[in-house]
């Protein structure tokens, strides 16, 4: 491992205390909502904050043991990629990128040099005589993006490096940063409350709330098999708690749902809410999930409206506009919600 | 030719019979002075007070050429007491006509040297205050006791040595009490009023370099009945004794 | 632009340009060229460049990391500490300059030892002129550079450190570059204050014409004899002061803010 940590920080009433281990040319994604503590835990493994306990090891060398070992941020071998750039505005984008070359002793020929190959690298060629504030917010994190990896550090740090930029600069600069992930071979850790940077660029997910790790593993698992509402929401799944009993699971608030696999003991039922289907009469037939609800709210998301629903099985529904428009929908108002069990997977809790 | 016309304005001045003298002396009283008599008006001031019920006196003590720019330029005030006749003369010759009465002179006042406790400059006389290897503190020409400063080393024949031009007489003294400097020519009246804070020294051309004091009442007096009482207090009897005990000689 | 605002904004120009005008306007300008000929203005008003110069220069060696300390160290008692190093801006000079007769004079806690040991008197040299200035001066800087540190991102200084730099490469290549703008706008208070020092000087440094004799010490005692050259002179320092900070304006100021 090149990386392994175990960060234990108090901040005012979060209490963090998060184990983290990533290998060489791995990419952890730390995803999690504002204020979980993502931040927190990527400025403790720069060295930028004093955690209050646990041990940081970096490369192999132990750069953080409980107050014993502290190596100051200027002396860990990393790279880190802030949120806003944090290009140095009065110096040009090729200063900048050969900055950490000179504070590590190059000459300022060779420093240049190799700032302006890792400018080509990131298509920013022939821009290094600029500064920061006339480069867009792209180019901006492009380079600001080289100036990390210059140095070819062992662990590369990215704090929400693609949150500040425009939807359509987004894509582009994340493709672009997928490709030098891939190519790097360092340990790189990613924080992110966006689940779809986390699934492009990471190899490996861990979900962090308030402080805690509430799950880990693959970018599929955690998109597949959601442990807390919040990641749900994020891959887009409702998540419902229940105790299962062969193909029929009884849910904790209440209602049964049949699901398509069998299973015994604690899961989760997680249900895609564009496989609910919605009618304004109980639906012919006999589905064996079917269930009078009520519309508490809905909003248009894309191509489809999103339907909150509320009742004895709280599901969220999503149909197409016109569909939509044809159940004439009022909040309150009452609505049949089906299923089919071979759309609803079932995993332990 | 000054020291005449001041004479001739004892007479003018210190008539009793003027008008106002008569009506009763009640108010506040405003008198600019000059810092050396600082000491000496202030006990005058409480006397005048204990005396007249319903009188307060007020003081502004300060260079006599400040106050005299102040004057010129129209402060409010009831009596005048300057340390030199120059800048009485710069009040009475302002063509602002703010002298009703030709001013008195009520007082004299002569230089002295002042070292700190324990002399540790070893200075003797005036002859040590034109040696440059000593830290000397003089007035500014500008102001009354530089001139008179100058005026005694002229009569000496000496050039004055000073490390620094102070702007009044207490700066310079000041100077002394912190031991900043080995010597002062300040007046006889400050060094007695600094009390064991100093030490005086006496030499011989001090008398070649005594300046006059003159009062007046302006002609904007607020209070000219006040004012009149409190320059009848300085030039009576007890007025000159509390300036002889506070190191003033007669006028 | 609302009333509420542009009629005591009017009358707060008016304040403050109208006393300059009557110095402009009752100068006596007939007479103010042999005034200003005289040696003795000249070497006044070179005194008050250079010694103001030098208070700017020991400003900025001392007020710019003291500035750092308040801004950016986690020391204790800091707000104390603050509360400490601007008290000049509130002391009365004249007792600026005992005080500094207290501690650097012959008989003072530090200036004894220089007097006895090494011979060395401050009182009454130009060294003291520029202690003076200084010690009244440099709290404009401080205050002035310290809002500048606080105001700037410090995640600059977060990125540097990420990048190698330890905190006074930092400090050298980041945050003071960041924060030049500030520095300069304190610096030109630092001197136009120190340029205008009389209370702290003439206590502490006395007057003396070559050594220890600026322009406001001139003016004051010009006053008392000969008015119309103390308006001569005040103008020549407005002139001077004015003067420079237009051309700082332009070429420092002005270029280091448009970054």
């Amino acid at each position: 491992m090149t990386l392994d940590a175990h960060v234990v920080v108090q901040r005012g009433s979060l209490a963090v205390d998060v184990d983290l281990t990533v290998g060489a040319g791995e990419v952890l994604a730390v995803l999690g909502p504002n204020g979980a503590g993502k931040s927190t835990v990527l400025r403790v493994l720069a060295g930028l904050l004093t955690p209050d306990g646990g041990r940081v090891a970096l490369d192999g060398g132990t750069v953080w043991d409980d107050g014993a070992v502290h190596l100051p941020a200027h002396r860990r071998s990393l790279g880190m990629v802030f949120q806003d750039h944090l290009l140095f505005p009065h110096l040009s984008v090729t200063e900048n990128v050969a900055f950490g070359l000179r504070t590590r002793g190059a000459r300022r020929a060779p420093a240049r040099a190799a700032a302006q190959a890792w400018l080509d690298r990131v298509g920013l060629a022939g821009l290094g005589d600029r500064r920061p504030g006339e480069l867009s917010g792209g180019q901006a994190q492009r380079a600001a993006l080289a100036r990390a990896l210059v140095g070819d550090p062992r662990v590369l740090l990215l704090d929400e490096p693609l949150s500040a930029l425009d939807a359509r600069t987004r894509l582009t600069v994340r493709a672009e940063l997928h490709r030098h992930l891939a190519e790097y071979a360092g340990s790189a850790v990613l924080v992110t409350h966006d689940p779809v940077d986390a699934m492009a660029l990471a190899g490996r997910v861990v979900v962090v709330e308030d402080g805690r790790v509430v799950q880990a593993g693959t970018p599929a698992e955690v998109a597949r098999r959601p442990r807390t509402d919040y990641v749900a929401r994020l891959v887009g799944l409702v998540l419902l708690p229940g105790t299962a009993r062969g193909t029929t699971v009884e849910l904790e608030g209440g209602g049964t749902v049949a699901v398509g696999e069998e299973a015994a003991g604690p899961v989760f039922v997680a249900v895609r809410p564009t496989s609910v289907s919605l009618y304004p009469e109980r639906p012919a037939g006999s589905p064996r999930n079917v269930w009078p609800l009520r519309l508490a709210s809905a909003t248009p998301h894309g191509s489809v409206v999103r339907c909150d629903l509320a009742g004895e099985v709280p599901l969220t529904a999503d149909v197409t506009a016109t569909s939509f428009a044809e159940l004439r929908l009022a909040p309150g108002a009452p609505v049949w919600a089906s299923v089919k069990a071979a759309d609803v997977s079932v995993y332990a809790r | 030719m000054l020291a005449v016309a001041a004479v001739l304005a004892l007479a003018a001045c210190g008539a009793p019979a003027d008008a106002g003298s008569d009506g009763e002396v009640t108010g506040a009283v405003t008198v600019f002075a000059a810092a050396s008599l600082t000491d000496v008006f202030s006990d005058l001031g409480r006397r005048l007070e204990d005396d007249h019920p319903g009188l307060q006196v007020q003081f502004n003590f300060a260079g006599s050429s400040a106050l005299a720019t102040q004057l010129t330029h129209g402060a409010p005030a009831d009596v005048f007491a300057a340390a030199d006749t120059d800048q009485m003369d710069v009040v009475t010759d302002s063509g602002v006509g703010v002298v009703s009465r030709a001013p008195v002179l009520f007082a004299r006042n002569q230089l002295e040297i002042a070292v700190p406790p324990g002399n540790p400059g070893g200075i003797t006389g005036l002859t040590d205050l034109a040696d440059p290897e000593r830290t000397i503190a003089l007035c500014a020409p500008e102001v009354p006791c530089g001139a008179a400063a100058e005026a005694a080393f002229d009569a000496a024949g000496l050039t004055g040595a000073p490390d620094t031009l102070e702007e009044d007489v207490r700066a310079a003294l000041t100077k002394v009490q912190l031991g900043e400097v080995d010597a002062a020519l300040v007046y006889r009246t400050d060094v007695r009023a600094a009390g064991d804070a100093v030490e005086g020294i006496d030499f011989a051309q001090a008398a070649d370099a005594v300046n006059g004091y003159p009062i007046c009442v302006l002609t904007d007096a607020p209070n000219p009945a006040g004012a009149l009482a409190f320059v009848e207090l300085v030039t009576s009897d007890a007025g000159r004794e509390a300036l002889a005990t506070a190191g003033f000689t007669g006028p | 632009m609302p009333l509420p605002l542009l009629v005591p904004a009017a009358v707060g120009v008016v304040f403050l340009v109208l006393p300059l005008l009557a110095l402009v306007v009752r100068a006596p300008w007939s007479a103010i060229g042999p005034q200003l000929a005289e040696p003795a203005v000249g070497q006044a008003l070179r005194l008050s460049l250079v010694s103001a110069t030098l208070a700017t220069l020991l400003s900025l060696v001392l007020g710019v990391p003291l500035a750092w300390v308040l801004a950016r160290s986690s020391i204790r008692g800091r707000s104390v500490l603050r509360a400490l190093v601007t008290v000049p801006l509130v002391l009365p000079p004249v007792v600026g300059g005992v005080a500094l007769f207290l501690v650097l004079g012959r008989q003072g806690i530090v200036g004894r030892l220089l007097h006895e040991h090494l011979d060395v008197t401050i009182p009454f040299t130009t060294t003291a002129v520029v202690i003076a200035e200084t010690f009244v001066a440099m709290p404009f800087l401080v205050i002035s550079v310290e809002g500048a540190l606080r105001a700037a991102d410090a995640r600059f200084e977060d990125a540097a450190a990420t990048l190698g730099a330890d905190r006074w490469t930092t400090f050298r290549r980041v945050t003071l570059p960041l924060v030049a703008p500030g520095v300069a706008a304190g610096a030109v208070l630092c001197w136009a204050r120190a340029l205008g020092e009389f209370g702290a000087t003439i206590t502490f440094a006395g007057n003396f014409p070559g050594t220890t004799q600026t322009m406001p010490l001139a003016v004051y005692l010009a006053l008392q004899s000969d008015p119309e050259a103390a308006i001569a002179l005040s103008l020549v320092l407005l002139a001077v002061s004015l003067g420079t900070l237009l051309v700082l304006r332009d070429r420092w100021l002005g270029r280091s803010a448009a970054v």
